[in-house]
């Protein structure tokens, strides 16, 4: 992720090696392996992937909110410190003012029978040790400052009195409160309106740039992705499979998985005779086969894809692939013409 | 030109009454042909639900006319029979695969009850039946012998798809039916739809919030808002040339190579 913000100094976020298990029930099941991505100050990254390839589950290691039972080796740097031991006040002071999360569903993360202005107040009472007053007097200008006109009012009102998008705005208000470094953004429009999308990303990025926040954000939105992020990291079965620039994960794709997808994906502007689906469905870490993860549904794939297990090579200066065939690939990924498409062959893979 | 399979005409929706009421459909009115692909697109309670409910016969409608054939199909069936006759007119698959099928069920008894309940026939032949059922929407024999539980969110809908064709419909109607699925596998399944309407002339009433997937399905698309028709036409001069600013607003926020959400009118 240095390709587009190099510095000398240590990027604020940066995971190494990022490996994790979790128990289910006798059995450790991996869920992600061996991730490595970083995140300059201010910078945005995005974790793009479908079901099951461990886009939450990063997310969740980075914020330390794994399930009971979970194992993790690597190592969570941020800004200095080790993420992964940290214990006691120093991790209530590090989910409390460092980072920050918004979910997909901010109704299930807001608490029905409280309201708005207390969902917003409480932290900024309990950590910023201020006076009621003059939290609320905050939580009106956050509300403000997203976009919420008659925020006297709003405070004043239960979850289920707001809409989605809304709602949505208050968890972002929620989030910044404490003006933290980094935002994990977990698919925070998947569940809105698509003109509802648009607002709320404007207020995410204009948050994001005036108070100089970093984020990670989590999306299956390649188009999302590609326009509103710095980098892109996608994942696929626990592993990271590509890493560059997100404005163009388009246009040159360096895996064959995220060719696969942009080409999958019905185009607004024209109809295609048929979408080049991809045959198979999504596997998780703990079901991949040996060799590279993607090869069963792959429509490159040869004999030594079965075989070795991939790694993550450099392509060019602007990003990386853990695709044995990347560099002879490249450029080619999305040309239809010369290649077979694996539209007819979907159901043989099934 | 032959007559529209379905006619609907000035059809509303109120729900409540006094100072509750509220109207969720407004006098709204389309064709659907023969063979024909329909898309509704709108946002969260714009009323493009609602409007499939009734004319599924869920709902009955405040006022307006629903006609199948030239049959009057406003008010909701009455009987058994009636909804047995009127499910092989038209069937709906929904947009959760994972809350639309019994968990206690294989998918294969799944697929044999309603072939037996729509057409009666010995084991022999339902169980035909079946295997082509299964066939056409791509399902293997382990996957008719397995319980919902086992199959991924793709195979689900294919059965959904399945059970919906089993009573041999004229329309489908599709709501949000590929909304939850992984891009790899909503490319699929939009193939196998073609498919289906190509093999079947079934036609589609294709409800969805997404512009580039009534793209790939619909010949034709109405746009909804606050459950009044905004606007509608072939699905091309719709999303080329949007006559109303709601339609070009809809456009305007898809992200795409360029979006910039900051960009975008400022609406706050």
């Amino acid at each position: 992720m240095t390709a587009t913000h190099r510095s000398t100094d240590a990027p604020l976020l940066s995971v190494e090696d990022l490996s994790v298990e979790l128990r289910v029930g006798e059995e450790m099941r991996t869920v992600l392996k061996q991730v490595s991505f970083s995140i300059e100050a201010g910078q945005t990254v995005g974790l793009v992937g479908e079901s099951g390839s461990g886009k939450s589950m990063t997310v969740r290691a980075i914020s330390r909110l794994l399930p009971e039972g979970a194992q993790t080796s690597g190592r969570i740097g941020f800004d200095g410190l080790d993420v992964l031991d940290l214990r006691g006040e120093a991790l209530r002071k590090y989910r409390a003012s460092d980072v920050a999360m918004i979910f997909q569903d901010a109704r299930a993360h807001t608490n029905p029978v409280r309201r708005i202005g207390d969902f917003l107040t409480e932290s900024m009472i309990l950590n910023g040790k201020i006076g009621r007053k003059k939290a609320e007097q905050t939580a009106t200008e956050l509300l403000e400052a997203v976009g919420i006109h008659d925020a006297a009012r709003r405070l004043k009102q239960h979850p289920h009195e707001l809409s989605g998008g809304l709602l949505q705005r208050v968890m972002i208000a929620s989030a910044v409160a404490a003006r933290p470094r980094l935002i994990l953004a977990d698919e925070p429009t998947t569940a809105l309106d698509v003109t509802t999308q648009a607002e709320v990303m404007a207020i995410l990025k204009r948050m994001q740039q005036e108070y100089g926040m970093a984020m990670l954000f989590i999306t299956h939105d390649l188009e999302l992705a590609g326009a509103v992020c710095d980098d892109t990291v996608v994942l696929y079965a626990g592993e990271v499979v590509e890493q560059q620039q997100a404005k163009r994960l388009h246009h040159d794709p360096l895996h064959p998985y995220t060719a696969a997808l942009v080409q999958a994906r019905p185009d607004i502007n024209q109809r295609a005779d048929r979408l080049p689906s991809v045959p198979g469905h999504p596997t998780t870490a703990y079901e991949a086969p040996a060799g590279c993860a993607f090869a069963p549904r792959c429509r490159l794939a040869q004999e030594r894809c079965r075989e070795t297990k991939p790694e993550l090579v450099a392509i060019g200066d602007h990003g990386e692939s853990r695709c044995v065939r990347a560099v002879e690939l490249r450029g080619t990924l999305l040309m239809s013409g010369t290649t077979p498409l694996t539209a007819d062959t979907e159901e043989a893979a099934l | 030109m032959t007559a529209p399979l379905l006619e609907v005409r000035n059809l509303t929706k109120q729900f409540g009454s006094g100072r509750t009421l509220a109207t969720a459909v407004s006098d709204v009115s389309f064709d659907l042909a023969e063979g024909g692909a329909l898309g509704i697109v709108g946002e969260s309670g714009s009323g493009k639900t609602t409007t499939a409910r009734m004319v599924m016969g869920l709902e009955r409608p405040t006022s307006g006319t629903i006609t199948y054939r030239g049959e009057d199909r406003t008010a909701p069936p009455r009987s058994a029979r009636e909804w047995k006759r009127r499910g092989r007119e038209i069937q709906i698959v929904f947009q959760d695969p994972y809350t639309s099928l019994d968990r206690r069920q294989t998918v294969g008894d799944c697929l044999a009850e309603v072939v037996r309940l729509h057409f009666p026939a010995d084991r022999e032949a339902v169980r035909a039946r079946v295997e082509e059922l299964a066939q056409l929407v791509g399902l293997d024999d382990r996957q008719l012998r397995a319980l919902p539980r086992a199959l991924s969110g793709g195979q689900r809908q294919r059965v959904a798809i399945a059970r919906a064709l089993a009573a041999e419909p004229r329309v489908l109607i599709l709501d949000e039916a590929v909304s939850a699925l992984d891009v790899s596998i909503q490319a699929q399944i939009l193939n196998l739809l073609t498919d289906i309407r190509a093999e079947q002339g079934i036609s589609f009433l294709f409800i969805s919030h997404d512009l580039a997937v009534i793209r790939q399905i619909c010949d034709d698309t109405i746009v909804m808002r606050f459950g009044e028709v905004v606007e509608q036409g072939p699905t091309e001069r719709v999303l080329d040339a949007p006559e109303q600013a709601y339609t070009q607003l809809l456009r305007d926020s898809v992200p795409q190579d360029g979006w910039d959400p900051l960009a975008g009118p400022a609406r706050f």
